[in-house]
């Protein structure tokens, strides 16, 4: 006795979300099986591994079914043939779009072409996840980058619009796009230590401030969205970041730029002495980053060079944190006081990004 | 020229890319009705084109209107060659011809294509206006309104309940015509699809002439079916219950206090009335007589016309002189005069109702069905399907026959269908034998004193038991005793039947899902040969089908079947018979005897002791049976019952055929000590893997409850959550060494496994109860076994559950007679006269608690969906009359739709699952669409009466055919509703709402 034809069909779609993640994951059907059986799911309903295969065949077919609308979820919210409640649809889409942390870290900043795709295999063998995974969670991050790369407005609201993405995950695509545009360098040795939750963090303010959308997001006009495209870095800006060399250049206004910031600090860094040694270097160092962002590049170099320059100086000296948050602070106040220099508005712009990011790069 | 047709195209979306080359479509619209067609204007480039048409006047006669399906083409316009079709939708306009159905047709339709499904959506708007017609010749019906409900719909009270009403109409198949040789599988499926459309109008239009000749204005229980003859033609019948409906003033309705006691008493045991209370008739008056009787007989047409061994139809006379009650005597014939006469104007006195106002059922007499074999040849003439009509009506004056033997003159819950393979055909009916309360069945007259005798002599919740035929001339052997509930009047010791359980029926427990499998090979023989031998094979098949019942209704320590269901399938080399019911403990019935097992070969030591173990797991199982349903029925002293009946010896059938050729059938005598001691006589291997796997069906895990009937008795505090679901499974059977064991193994394994896959499913709504369970078999191919399941899954409260057995006796029984007094309209003498002589069986609290406030509470936080942003409504579906914690407030029309599917890609579809599993995705999304556009949220009474799935995994082909129907609807929730009710100052469920407080 063999069966031929298996299927449940239900008014409402029935969703399995344990079955939903073993499908994301990528395990085949058989794989699936045995891992549902391992949980053991079947002491506690008394069901035998047939009807567990049979159950799991299923659901695999119906995702299998979903996937195509999975792909634009605005499909899956108006279309007629699975009628799953609006929670249910929400926590597909979201799982769907979720993604693994060990991938994430392989391909962020790299461009999402095929030519990368082939070095999925790769990818899979080193972080243990599915090829079928990596595959599902390179596309839709694909997807996103083709569907907002040419929007206009705010690189988060297009993707929650275009994919009815929570806040988080459309925040964290968000970053996956600007990485991906911008082909910012993750991957060197030195930056291993960085998870993607401290280069979302740091593209969240970049996106916020030095993007032509960060223009246009003027408090009084929210709604002119003239040239406001979050993707590209604003190269305007970057092109005027040069003008920030004096800092560095001006032997005068780097002694007195130290000597402000010394003074401020006395007494209040545990590392007051090797900061002190170290100033000239730190902010040759922040300021020759500034400068070199004209070159593309260099753009990509810029989290290598950050921590080549700040942080791996700062954490051989055990600066503590709260010490490199106090340098800092003062490090960018100080410059207001600093008189020939004519250019404050744009070292904060710089400034103010580069101080979040590293305060939050800065940890073992 | 009485009506106009309007229809307006509005966009389109979701279209799929018709131009390779721009990833575009250019879409226009054809509109067509009957011989007319109207275009939209195309609308370049773009998969959601905004054609906002003009409105689209048709004018046609109101035949046509009935007739003709609206059918809506949606092509790509292509300059250098034709057009290229990307489907079509067929709207059916009938639910627009009555006035209080809906008005207006809108919203979007799935586009469907034969081959490659659903392709994007379309948004129409339908309207009609109708002119009056004064012609008192016209051949249309409209007006006459339709319901697959198989009860008085709930908005609605019967004011006469005519009876039969019956059609059919025959075609040649378009998929056999030489045409078909040349035309694509497009074309042909197509025309199938609207040959079939127009023949189900045209038969809803004739049958709803007989309704308006029969001066009804509704049909309830319309069953409409296709059979597809194959070469010898197509034909479409239907049956259904004529009636006349009066429509409830919608706000009243809802109240306790409406005029309307039928409704009321209708609504209570779905848990819909607001007040917790009113179904408490049974327990004050604990009173209950009953009846069984099983008559499996058929005949055999053709050559082969074998009479059935087993029933004797003697011709009785004066059924109504010697019935059995004491005072009720005189009054049954007087009761049974008047409905005689009032059915004997009735060539067929059949209704396809399964569950009745109160009071219509009088009495159950047992089950009746006939079976015939028929040889099909080619329908000459089409419009005079007389070979057809005659075999039915041959059936049906059988069944009738039946009846008669029973002491009854109607038949309820009453189905006919067929099986097909190649020329041979089954025909088969069958229905519930009952005596009915003329009240309902005409002009009422005599409303008035005969409801008032009515209820004082035939207390509910038993005078249905109460056998309708004369004990001393009883149509079959049965064992009778007199009622444990009434004690008055005499019941069998079983009782069958095709019916939902009725309303005030007491029940014990809860009951389950008892299911008869049985296969029988059969040599491939052609025509008449064929015919013969399974004409042969018909009476051991029904006969084991039985026994097979009765074991596992024993086993279960139950002792009636409701909504009796027996199917029997041929195909090329074998029969199938399927039997599903829902077993259930009356209170009014006697106590089951147990299984009792005895060898044939008393001498061997070993087989003593096997047979002795075996005897210990019957029992150990029956124990264990009745703690888990619940089964605690209270104790009788030997001598309440009263004296025996005349016949002294007991008597006890048994049939076994040893080998398939043999017609040895054994009558025992079995004068056991015990009573009623039913026994199995294991003779040989044979019967010994009969018991086997009598013992093997698993009941369901716990939480979980089944039934085929529309609500499980003892279980009454639903939630509001329900999950309508198909499961299909085809298995292929290996060839070698068939046998009829290996046979029936696979048989059983394949329905057990089936349901232990639904269980595992559903695990998440548990307490659960899986209601309307339908499970369908047809043997596709010769090695494929194919068995269809649909039946909706309910979720319950366990908490009440648990609080409705600790019982408030004293309470309870105060509560009971208010409540009978209030809205009942009891005499208050009968209850307090009843109740001090029986104490007050604790079990029997199950059926009279009700929802508690704080259950209310819990379902009103259930019923808060978060809808969110979606723009598609959610419509439910359901094989059930009603929506668990809702009202209907408004029935919009019948939906009957019948797809087609194919595809020359089947393993690119994912195979057959595949194929299948999105085919049924699409149906019932087509059916969801269909309902929002009426403006309704759900679908009642939902029935898939055909899943035909052909394949042919070679040419990598597959073809299904797909046939659903059902009561589109609106409803309400009843926590909206009680809001509204509360506002409103006269609402005077309140105090009784408070009563049931207390409780808590």
């Amino acid at each position: 006795m063999t069966s031929e034809l298996d299927i449940f069909v239900g008014n409402t779609t029935l969703i399995d979300e344990d079955v939903y993640r073993l499908w994301l994951d990528g395990y085949s059907v058989s794989d699936a099986v045995a891992l549902r059986v391992r949980s053991g799911i079947l002491e506690q309903t008394g069901a035998t591994a047939a009807v567990l295969q049979s159950d799991t065949m299923d659901h695999y077919r119906t995702f299998h079914m979903l996937e195509r609308l999975l792909h634009a979820p605005p499909k899956l919210l108006h279309q007629l043939i699975f009628q799953i409640p609006p929670s249910r649809q929400a926590l597909l889409i979201e799982r769907y779009y979720a993604f693994d942390e060990a991938f994430v870290r392989e391909v962020l900043g790299k461009k999402l072409s095929k030519g990368t795709k082939k070095d999925l295999d790769d990818i899979s063998t080193k972080t243990g996840i599915t090829l079928k995974s990596c595959r599902r969670q390179f596309d839709n991050f694909k997807r996103v980058f083709k569907v907002v790369e040419e929007m206009r407005g705010s690189l988060v609201d297009n993707i929650q619009q275009h994919f009815l993405l929570s806040d988080r995950l459309a925040r964290d695509y968000a970053a996956i796009v600007f990485f991906a545009n911008n082909r910012f360098e993750t991957g060197k040795k030195k930056l291993q230590y960085l998870s993607f939750g401290d280069f979302a963090f740091c593209a969240e303010l970049m996106i916020q401030n030095w993007t032509l959308g960060a223009i246009g997001e003027a408090p009084t006009d929210p709604d002119s969205q003239v040239d406001d495209m979050d993707v590209d870095l604003d190269k305007e800006f970057l092109q005027d970041l040069k003008e920030l060399k004096v800092l560095v250049a001006d032997k005068d206004l780097l002694d007195l730029h130290k000597s402000l910031v010394c003074t401020a600090l006395r007494g209040k860094l545990s590392v007051f002495s090797e900061m002190e040694a170290n100033f000239k270097n730190l902010s040759r160092g922040l300021v020759n980053v500034a400068a070199k962002l004209t070159h593309n590049k260099d753009v990509r170099d810029l989290f290598v060079d950050l921590v080549e320059k700040f942080v791996e100086p700062c954490r051989s000296d055990h600066w503590p944190l709260n010490d490199v948050r106090l340098f800092l602070n003062q490090y960018s106040a100080s410059v207001h006081s600093l008189d020939g220099f004519r250019h404050p508005t744009l070292w904060d712009r710089y400034m103010g990004t580069l101080r979040g990011c590293l305060l939050r790069l800065y940890h073992d | 020229m009485p009506g106009k047709l309007k229809v307006k195209i509005v966009a389109g979306r979701h279209l799929p890319v018709m131009d390779r080359a721009s990833d575009l479509t250019d879409a226009f619209v054809e509109v067509k009705f009957g011989n007319t067609t109207f275009k939209t204007d195309v609308y370049l480039k773009s998969l959601n084109p905004q054609w906002n048409s003009e409105w689209f006047k048709f004018e046609v006669d109101d035949e046509d209107l009935q007739d003709e399906p609206l059918q809506i083409t949606v092509l790509d316009h292509d300059t250098y060659s034709a057009n290229d079709a990307i489907g079509k939708v067929y709207i059916d306009i009938d639910p627009l011809l009555y006035s209080e159905a809906a008005t207006v047709i809108s919203g979007w339709f799935p586009i469907y294509d034969t081959i490659h499904g659903i392709r994007g959506e379309i948004n129409v708007v339908v309207k009609v206006d109708l002119f009056n017609d004064l012609n008192r010749f016209r051949q249309s019906s409209c007006g006459v309104k339709f319901f697959c409900t198989t009860s008085i719909p709930k908005c609605y009270r019967a004011v006469i309940i005519h009876g039969f009403v019956e059609e059919l109409v025959v075609n040649e198949d378009p998929e056999y015509q030489w045409i078909d040789r040349i035309r694509t599988p497009r074309a042909s499926n197509e025309a199938r699809q609207r040959l079939i459309s127009l023949m189900s109008g045209e038969l809803q239009r004739k049958i709803g002439l007989k309704v308006l000749e029969m001066r009804g204005n509704a049909v309830v229980g319309y069953l409409q079916c296709f059979d597809l003859e194959g070469e010898s033609g197509l034909v479409v019948r239907a049956i259904g219950t004529a009636c006349t409906l009066d429509k409830l003033s919608s706000p009243a309705a809802f109240l306790p206090a409406c005029n309307s006691p039928s409704k009321e008493m209708k609504e209570i045991p779905f848990n819909e009335d607001p007040n917790p209370n009113t179904h408490s008739s049974g327990p004050s008056t604990p009173l209950k007589n009953q009846t069984y009787s099983f008559s499996p007989s058929k005949s055999y047409s053709r050559q082969s016309s074998s009479s059935d061994t087993d029933l004797s139809l003697t011709p009785k006379t004066g059924m109504g002189s010697g019935s059995a009650g004491k005072e009720g005597g005189p009054f049954k014939a007087l009761l049974r005069q008047q409905t005689q006469s009032a059915l004997e104007q009735r060539e067929f006195p059949f209704f396809t109702l399964t569950a009745f106002p109160p009071g219509f059922l009088v009495h159950v007499g047992g089950v009746v069905s006939a079976r015939s074999v028929k040889l099909l040849d080619r329908i000459h003439n089409p419009d005079e399907p007389e070979t057809r009509d005659a075999w039915w009506a041959e059936i049906r004056q059988e069944i009738k026959s039946h009846a008669k033997a029973l002491g009854c003159h109607a038949v309820v819950g009453y189905s006919e269908s067929t099986s097909i393979c190649e020329e041979v055909c089954i025909l088969s009916a069958s229905g519930t034998a009952a005596v009915l309360n003329p009240r309902f069945l005409q002009d009422g007259t005599m409303e008035g004193c005969l409801e008032q005798r009515l209820e004082e002599n035939l207390p509910a919740g038993c005078g249905f038991c109460h056998i309708p035929y004369d004990e001393l001339n009883m149509p079959f052997p049965a064992h009778l005793t007199y009622c444990c509930n009434c004690r008055k009047q005499k019941v069998p010791d079983v009782l069958f039947t095709t019916i939902d359980l009725p309303t005030d029926a007491i029940v014990i427990g809860k009951g389950c899902l008892i299911q008869a499998r049985l296969c029988r090979l059969k040599k491939k023989a052609q025509a008449e040969a064929n015919a013969t031998a399974i004409s042969n094979l018909l009476p051991f098949m029904e006969y084991e089908v039985h026994t097979q019942l009765m074991n596992k209704l024993k086993l279960k320590g139950m002792n009636a079947l409701f909504g009796l269901r027996i199917q029997i399938t041929v195909g090329e080399n074998m029969l199938m018979g399927l039997a599903s019911a829902t077993g259930v403990y009356l209170a009014a019935l006697p106590t089951p005897g147990g299984i009792q097992i005895a060898g044939k070969t008393p001498n061997d030591g070993s087989y003593e002791q096997h047979i002795s173990h075996m005897q210990k797991k019957i029992n150990d199982t029956i124990a264990k049976n009745k703690e888990l349903y619940e089964i605690n029925p209270p104790e009788i002293a030997e001598e309440i019952i009263g004296s025996p009946i005349p016949e002294p010896r007991q008597r006890s059938r048994l049939l076994r055929s040893q080998s398939e050729s043999s017609d040895e059938v054994m009558e025992l005598d079995l004068s056991h000590g015990k009573k009623d001691a039913f026994v199995l006589e294991i003779d040989d291997t044979d019967a010994m893997e009969d018991v086997h796997s009598l013992l093997t069906d698993v009941p369901p895990p716990s939480g979980f409850y089944s039934c085929n009937t529309e609500i499980m008795p003892g279980i009454n505090n639903w939630t509001s959550e329900i999950q309508m679901f198909t499961s299909v499974r085809v298995i292929r059977l290996s060839s070698l060494n068939l046998t009829n064991q290996a046979l029936n193994k696979n048989f059983n394994d394949l329905c057990e496994n089936l349901l232990k896959s639904l269980y595992f499913k559903l695990r998440s709504m548990i307490p659960c109860c899986l209601c309307h369970v339908n499970f369908t078999v047809s043997l596709p191919e010769d090695e494929l076994i194919q068995v269809t399941v649909t039946a909706v899954a309910i979720t319950f409260d366990k908490n009440q559950a648990l609080q409705t057995t600790k019982p408030h006796v004293e309470k309870s029984l105060q509560r009971a007679s208010t409540d009978n007094e209030e809205l009942l309209q009891f005499p208050l003498e009968l209850c307090s006269d009843s109740l001090p002589s029986h104490p007050f069986p604790p079990a029997k609290a199950v059926t009279v608690e009700k929802a508690s406030p704080m259950g209310e509470g819990n379902f009103r936080n259930r019923s808060a969906p978060p809808c969110a942003n979606s723009t598609v409504g959610v419509v439910k579906m359901t094989p059930l009359s009603f929506i668990p914690g809702a009202k209907i407030t408004k029935y919009l029309g019948i939906i009957n739709m019948f797809f087609i599917r194919e595809t020359t890609s089947l393993r690119e579809e994912g195979g057959v699952s595949g194929f299948l599993h999105a085919f049924i995705a699409e149906v019932f999304a087509m059916v969801r669409a269909h309902v929002a556009a009426l403006g309704g949220n759900a679908v009642v009474s939902y029935i898939m009466k055909q899943c035909v799935f052909m394949e042919n995994p070679n040419k990598n082909q597959a073809q299904c055919l797909i046939n659903v129907s059902g009561d589109a609807v609106i409803f309400v929730r009843e926590s909206e509703l009680e809001v509204v009710s509360a506002q409103q100052p006269t609402a005077n469920c309140q105090p009784l709402c408070t009563g049931g407080e207390v409780t808590t």
